[in-house]
């Protein structure tokens, strides 16, 4: 084959030119088909906010027979007991559901963020490549099993096994017990977060600490993870946004139907989530003040997990250090 | 008072032509004062990774209170010979080194040597600057607190003596509070150097300091290291040729994890005894 | 000045006691999957037989299976797999391919974290507004319905509750609420783990196509697409297996325990496994906890399943994008 003369074109004359009016037609199609879709993101937030306002306004409009407010805001701010059916007038003092959601956070803090920062640590400094692959595999699965099957755990191990031994004022269902479930199913988000935010500080500043004459220890307390701050903290409040909006660990092992205010851990405790599960499967009339009552209660724990995510997103944002 | 090492092993020979035992044997001609006795010493000290070996028995002796250059092609082993003085490489899985290293004749290579006791006399500055992000107060006085127990007014003044000694006190002493990134890039380069003197090191090792830097640093830090010579025995990788026949008074060149010459730096440069050492610094090769 | 120089043998051993607290502290970690595993191992697997997976659920735990729950959750997520995935990939696309560093983009993305930090009970009341009661449409009436006679081409009305195509509006507690619940709950997931494909593609990819001259669409659809989809199709599974183990949301909208019949179509009453587990753990009978922990084994070995997968789709289809 001889070569082409330079002024043979590559493409026949017969060949058509695609419709560029279609073609921009099909452009703005698929852009808007995108905007839409990108568009429900928006709307489910603002629906979930509509809705909660909407029924909690319900809820606090409610008037008795007599004409009077059923649940004044300052008295579901304010009152001390929750009891929506045992107690005549029903008392909803949400201040009990808020005390046992933030025991069990507490006590699943507690025992989560630092076990998971020393995990991170472990995983990101000193493990042998094999060991740290092997160890993230295996709190992958951790992260995948159903919350579900951590109340089971709680139940059936960490109550007669690990609690009931140590001290007999536990029963079947305690605080102590749910925060523990709760603890070990965060636990993996605090470690792997925290070990991609180990990991991304540069080595040459673990170089620059050596070479300075620090051991390792004070490497890593000094230098590696001060730079890696900012994503430690925001692991820790994603994991703690998690414990507060945990549903059936509590529901199954923190307690019966019974709020209270209590800092006991061997207490049984109702949570805001434990207690929209208790409504929402009993045979609460819809529309009455009990059913009603789950959607203020759903607003509060709303509340809760929105401004931990601003801050945690606030955090990241003003404080991350940019490394190259 | 004359170079060791006089007879080098005989496999040395056989294994090679190059000479930089013969090399570093010759008197340096120019250098009328005798030379100061070696505050590093290397015998047929040899390094792999894994099974890869980089250095080959190189015989070297660094000079106190001087500048030494190390000079020669990328990938030669000029920042992993650094490395093991201040033993950077216990970090990398599968560094080795055989052979002798020593400082002031004391064994750097044992397995029982204290690197944090060791890091702490032989300070090292990196390729790119690598400020921790702290405050410029906290890098400087970084070192110097892990080390010594010390009163507010020691950190205070161990940071303007070494913010004075790295030449960056009068650009910064008025934002010690500051933080460190947002220094430009010579004034980190600096500040890195002032945290290495902070705490009082008998040697410092720089690898290619400047090649991240302007012409300006380049020269501030250039003038910095000829005034540290005083007082600091200096051993400086670089790329630049110029730069190290202006700051450095002793010269080794490398070539494939080989020591091929090392003399006084004007000597190196402008009569070299090696085939491949005069090509190099003629930039006929690299 | 005369420095008094801190002990080295309290730093090095001070160094230790770190490393030794961090590797406790790893141990601890395993110790507690692995005493969860063992647990529900022991506990379980007396009670694992084909009948256990083939009977419908009964008040006598020793009679009792998984069937409804396991076609449940099938049904259930497929219904959400359906719905998700497009719809995180298309978000994902939006964000990072026409909208990649604007404000717009901003909001949207500050927006999917706050989902993705909503507790999944507080879908559940969305979903219950939404689709099961479709914002009160003819509520205290009997529900609009009609279904498709394919073979006749015509639309019944009322329609025939035992079709395959029967729909009615609002969709009550069936399977297509269940699904679109769970959609709902991992959708932000799914939109996170397409965008984190996309920013793989190298950005010479881009640039190479769209030097040729072609439009945004066809950069996204023929170039940057087809190099994410395996990372892409890697987070669609984790997705799902998230939705395969959520109980809240779904207790929320219809809480169905007992479930003595398989789905038929969009509108039927169904459970899922975790909802089931659930039941099962809650009661106080020590051979409810049984059969309890032989579903879970049942649902761990279907979300292995689904690890699996995601590894094995990872491995053999990722080409590398760069030489
Ligand atoms: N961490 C490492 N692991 C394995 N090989 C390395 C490592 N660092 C450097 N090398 C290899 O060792 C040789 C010497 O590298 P180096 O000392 O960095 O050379 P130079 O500083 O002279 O450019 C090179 O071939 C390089 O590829
Ligand atoms: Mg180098």
């Amino acid at each position: 084959m001889t070569s082409l003369p330079a002024s043979t074109p590559f493409i026949s004359p017969r060949a058509r030119p695609v419709r560029v009016r279609l073609r921009a037609v099909f452009e703005w199609l698929m852009e808007s088909a995108l905007f839409l879709v990108t568009g429900l993101s928006v709307i489910t937030t603002l629906a979930i906010i509509v809705i909660l306002v909407h029924e909690t306004w319900k809820f606090f409009t409610m008037r008795g027979a007599d004409g009077q407010l059923l649940v004044p805001v300052k008295d579901f701010l304010t009152d001390s007991m929750w009891s929506p059916l045992l107690s005549n007038p029903p008392r909803f003092g949400v201040a009990s559901l808020v005390s046992g959601t933030l025991l069990v956070t507490a006590i699943a803090a507690a025992f989560a963020l630092p076990l998971g920062l020393l995990t991170a640590v472990y995983l990101s400094e000193y493990a042998p490549r094999r060991v740290r692959s092997l160890l993230k595999s295996l709190l992958e699965i951790l992260a995948g099993i159903p919350t579900v099957v951590y109340g089971f755990f709680a139940l059936t191990f960490i109550t007669p096994n690990l609690l009931q031994p140590i001290s007999g004022s536990f029963g079947t269902h305690s605080a102590m017990s749910a925060g523990i479930a709760v603890g070990i199913m965060i636990l993996p988000i605090v470690s792997s977060l925290a070990e991609d935010a180990l990991r991304a500080v540069p080595q040459s500043l673990r170089d620059g600490s050596l070479a300075l004459g620090s051991t390792k220890a004070e490497t890593i307390l000094r230098v590696v993870i001060p730079a890696a701050l900012s994503g430690i903290v925001a692991s820790f409040l994603l994991a703690i946004t998690r414990a507060i909006g945990e549903t059936m660990i509590v529901a199954l092992a923190a307690g019966g139907g019974v709020a209270q205010l209590t800092v006991d851990p061997a207490a049984q405790v109702q949570t805001m989530t434990a207690y929209m599960v208790q409504v929402f499967l009993g045979d609460a009339p819809a529309g009455g003040v009990e059913y009603q009552s789950s959607y203020a209660v759903a607003f509060t724990l709303f509340a809760f997990t929105f401004v931990m995510t601003w801050i945690g997103a606030l955090i990241l944002r003003r404080y991350r250090e940019v490394y190259e | 008072m004359t170079q060791p090492a006089e007879s080098a092993p005989p496999e040395r020979r056989d294994s090679s032509a190059v000479l930089p035992v013969a090399a570093s044997a010759m008197p340096p001609v120019g250098a009328a004062a005798p030379t100061p006795p070696a505050a590093v010493a290397m015998r047929r000290f040899s390094a792999w990774y894994g099974r890869h070996q980089v250095l080959q028995a190189i015989d070297l002796d660094i000079p106190e209170r001087q500048v030494c250059a190390f000079i020669g092609p990328s990938g030669c082993g000029k920042s992993t010979l650094l490395r093991w003085v201040n033993r950077m490489n216990d970090s990398i899985v599968g560094a080795r080194a055989d052979g002798t290293l020593t400082l002031h004749g004391s064994d750097l290579l044992g397995r029982t040597v204290d690197v944090v006791a060791l890091r702490r006399r032989v300070g090292m500055v990196f390729q790119k600057p690598n400020p921790f992000p702290k405050s410029i107060k906290e890098n400087v006085v970084f070192g110097a607190k892990l080390h010594y127990r010390l009163a507010r007014a020691d950190l205070d003044e161990i940071v303007e003596k070494a913010l004075r000694a790295a030449a960056l006190w009068d650009e910064v002493k008025d934002r010690l509070g500051s933080p460190a990134l947002g220094l430009s890039g010579g004034q980190q380069q600096r500040l890195c150097i002032a945290r290495a003197l902070a705490v009082d090191p008998e040697v410092l090792l720089m690898d290619e300091p400047c090649s991240a830097l302007d012409p300006r640093s380049t020269a501030s830090i250039e003038a910095l290291i000829r005034q540290l010579r005083t007082n600091y025995t200096i051993v400086i990788v670089t790329h630049n040729m110029q730069q190290a026949s202006r700051i450095s008074d002793t010269t080794a060149f490398f070539f494939e994890g080989r020591l091929v010459e090392n003399s006084a730096t004007d000597l190196l440069f402008t009569s070299p005894t090696q085939k491949q050492t005069e090509d190099y610094v003629s930039g006929r090769f690299g | 000045m005369t420095r008094p120089e801190a002990p080295l043998t309290s730093r090095t051993r001070m160094s230790q006691v770190v490393l030794i607290a961090c590797a406790l502290a790893a141990f601890i970690a395993v110790t507690a999957l692995a005493s969860l595993l063992l647990s529900i191992a022991v506990e379980g697997t007396g009670s694992l037989s084909w009948k256990f997976l083939t009977s419908f659920a009964s008040r006598k735990a020793a009679s009792a299976g998984i069937l409804a729950p396991l076609a449940g959750s099938v049904w259930v997520c497929a219904i959400c797999a359906f719905v998700a995935i497009p719809m995180g990939i298309g978000t994902a696309l939006y964000l990072e391919e026409y909208a990649k560093k604007s404000r717009l983009q901003g909001i949207i993305q500050l927006n999917i974290s706050n989902l993705a930090g909503v507790p999944s009970i507080v879908y559940g009341l969305l979903a219950l507004a939404v689709f099961v009661r479709c914002f009160g449409f003819r509520s205290g009436e009997t529900p609009l319905s009609f279904s498709v006679d394919w073979s006749a081409m015509r639309i019944l009305s009322p329609g025939d509750p035992d079709s395959l195509w029967f729909i009615q509006i609002p969709f009550g507690s069936g399977v297509l609420a269940g699904g679109l619940t769970l959609a709902l709950v991992v959708l932000p997931i799914m939109i996170t783990a397409s965008q984190e494909a996309l920013r793989a593609v190298p950005k010479s990819l881009r640039q190479a196509a769209e030097a040729l001259g072609s439009t945004r669409w066809q950069v996204a659809w023929r170039v940057t697409l087809p190099a994410a989809l395996p990372t892409m199709m890697t987070g669609a599974i984790l997705s799902i297996s998230r939705a395969l183990g959520e109980a809240a949301p779904l207790l929320v909208i219809g809480g169905f325990l007992m479930v003595m019949q398989t789905p038929t179509n969009l509108m039927s009453d169904f459970t899922v496994l975790p909802m089931q587990i659930y039941n099962w753990s809650g009661r106080p009978q020590e051979e409810f906890h049984r059969i309890a922990a032989a579903a879970i084994i049942v649902q761990l070995a279907v979300l292995l399943t689904f690890n699996a997968l995601a590894i094995f789709v990872r491995q053999s289809f990722q080409k590398p994008l760069q030489s």
